[in-house]
């Protein structure tokens, strides 16, 4: 069976899952195994991590299932990822797009 | 589309089924198909099983139980565990997070018609680096993309702290992450009830739920209603949740402003006439979350893409034309689920469960025609609550004379409601797809699947005309069905 191919089997409920950290400009931030980043950024009561690139307004989590490309963040240098699509790791790095830089052009803006 | 069409399909490996999308339909079209002998393969961008209707925490990290939230979800037990066994015997090969970004049709003439389905991940790493193809084949396809919350701008719903009702249950059911703590749900449509009661259980204060139509409208026809008695169950449950935790339901009531700076502060609510207009004021709320939704749109890209005709349901939304058996318009391509109408996961299992029997009699298995009768009678008895559901719960009529000119139509290139306007007043754009060239709602990101309705509507409202399946095609038909980078266009379908 190849990687694709496993998918996790429940394993008894009372397993507690693994707690770690990321990273959000710089910032640690608390983390569960499985969350999403968007999950994470949200318990931290952060809600918004990109401006707009013509208007400047804040955005952050919208449609929450990866329809609507508002939640775009770079991850570990890789810019335009959806946080509510990419699962939490530890120690990854998230850095938030502003500065009037949409996120047409983020690449190699990486400022932590 | 060019001098070497065929070329990816000789590498790609190839299935009697693919089914993509592993919610409800999905799931159960991948494994009523392979359990009557087809090799099925089963695409789907999720990580793991279930959709965005049993949506819930990560497998191999549990967090308690798994079916908090969940109504029927002994039959997403009872599936996930047919898949598994099915994975384990080599009859599904099984590719979660991934998106289908193209679909090749076949060459004229071909039998089976086949289609080849190109794979992109779902995000950077998705595929953990394993080898897994980059494109699959399907001598029959299934799609049961599903579908999201279907949104109407309002003044000030582009702040942080406004979600789409789906998006705060996703958090809830998938990450037990509460989005705000004092919170309010409005839009029409029963799926507002799951989300506040959610809410609420999970500890938020939810304000109220303003429904924008009236339950009342449920009584043109009862015998709809009466016809699938475990919904009836299912609102008496919803009932009882918002009466435990004190929320008010504020029927012929909407959000038609929302405040704040950088984050949502308060909301504005009206009471509605039957039209949808301002009757008159209803106070302001101190809220920091708003969950909206107004019923739902199916995502129809892979449909348009294989070329399959298309219609506008009594919802307003653009859906799959399908036969009795689930059948495109297209030889080789079936369609199940909330693309063929939107109806709720019980009517899209019965419809996947159907996908794949009629899948495999069409590939020459036996199967019993009275499980497709019985199928076909259970379809036509949810398909009669569902438009039930519609007629209760329309979008409000009038819903853009609460917007102000410069209310963000299109999040993505940030249009104004002036902007949208002024291309058809000043430029002369008559319907949806014009409006879009020149005022470019819909030419983002999402690529109009958020705006896409509502700029749909608004053109036509502008024109004084009801709404076409037309003025949604734009919407629908995308040359990719995911963004893909530049390098794997260039290693796509037209050079390998």
């Amino acid at each position: 069976m190849s990687p694709a191919q496993q998918h996790g089997t429940p394993d008894a409920a009372t397993t507690e899952p693994e707690r770690f950290e990321v990273v959000f400009d710089g910032r640690p931030l608390p983390a569960i195994a499985g969350q999403s980043v968007g999950s994470v950024l949200t318990d931290a009561g952060i809600r918004s991590w990109r401006t707009t690139r013509t208007q400047l307004r804040p955005r952050g989590l919208f449609c929450g299932i990866g329809v609507c490309y508002e939640c775009l963040i770079t991850v570990d240098g890789e810019p335009n990822q959806r946080a509510c699509l990419v699962p939490a790791r530890p120690g990854m790095a998230l850095s938030s797009t502003v500065l009037g830089n949409g996120p047409f052009d983020t690449a190699g803006e990486t400022d932590d | 589309m060019t001098e070497h069409p065929r070329d990816i399909t000789a590498t790609s490996p190839r299935y009697d089924v693919a089914v993509v999308g592993a919610g409800p339909a999905g799931l159960a079209a991948a494994v009523t198909a392979a359990e009557a002998g087809c090799r099925v393969v089963l695409v789907d961008a999720g990580q793991q099983p279930g959709g965005q209707y049993w949506r819930h925490p990560d497998e191999t990290a549990p967090r308690g139980d798994e079916s908090l939230g969940h109504h029927d979800w002994s039959t997403f037990a009872g599936l996930r565990t047919r898949l598994h066994g099915l994975v384990r015997r080599q009859r599904i090969t099984y590719l979660p997070r991934r998106q289908v970004w193209f679909v090749q049709r076949p060459s004229t003439g071909d039998e089976p018609p086949a289609h080849t389905l190109h794979l992109t991940t779902a995000y950077a790493g998705a595929d953990g680096g394993d080898d897994g193809p980059d494109a699959v084949t399907g001598d029959a396809v299934i799609l049961c993309p599903g579908g999201y919350d279907r949104q109407l701008p309002i003044p000030g719903w582009d702040l942080p702290g406004v979600m789409a009702a789906g998006g705060v249950q996703a958090l809830l059911k998938g990450h037990r992450t509460v989005a705000g703590r004092r919170a309010i749900v409005a839009g029409t449509g029963p799926f507002l009830l799951p989300v506040a009661t959610g809410l609420a259980q999970a500890g938020a204060d939810v304000v109220a739920v303003c429904e924008a139509g009236s339950i009342t409208g449920w009584s043109r026809d009862p015998l709809a209603a009466a016809a699938v008695p475990g919904k009836g169950r299912e609102a008496l449950e919803y009932a009882t949740a918002l009466i435990r935790h004190r929320i008010p339901y504020r029927q012929r009531t909407a959000i038609t402003a929302i405040r704040g700076t950088d984050t949502v502060q308060s909301v504005e609510l009206s009471r509605l006439d039957r039209e949808g207009r301002i009757r008159k004021q209803a106070g302001t709320v101190d809220v920091d979350l708003v969950a909206l939704g107004w019923g739902f749109t199916p995502s129809l890209e892979l449909v348009t893409a294989t070329g399959a005709a298309t219609r506008k349901d009594i919802d307003d939304s653009l859906v799959a034309v399908v036969d009795e058996e689930q059948r495109a318009t297209v030889p080789g391509i079936y369609v199940a689920g909330e693309a063929t109408g939107v109806g709720g996961a019980v009517l899209a299992v019965a419809e996947g469960e159907l996908a794949g029997l009629i899948t495999a009699r069409d590939q020459r298995a036996a199967v019993s025609q009275e499980s497709v009768r019985a199928l076909q009678k259970r379809i036509t008895r949810h398909r009669r609550f569902a438009a039930a559901m519609h007629t209760a719960h329309p979008v409000p009529r009038h819903w853009h004379d609460w917007l102000h000119p410069e209310t963000t139509v299109c999040r993505c290139e940030e249009v104004s409601y002036q902007q949208v306007c002024g291309a058809r007043d000043d430029l002369g754009a008559g319907d949806a797809r014009t409006v879009k060239l020149m005022a470019r709602p819909g030419m983002g990101w999402c690529q109009g699947r958020v705006c896409g309705f509502a700029s749909a509507k608004l053109a036509a409202a502008r024109e004084g005309r009801a709404l076409t399946a037309d003025d949604l095609r734009p919407t629908a038909k995308q040359p990719f069905a995911a963004p893909i980078s530049l390098e794997q266009l260039a290693e796509g379908p037209q050079h390998e």
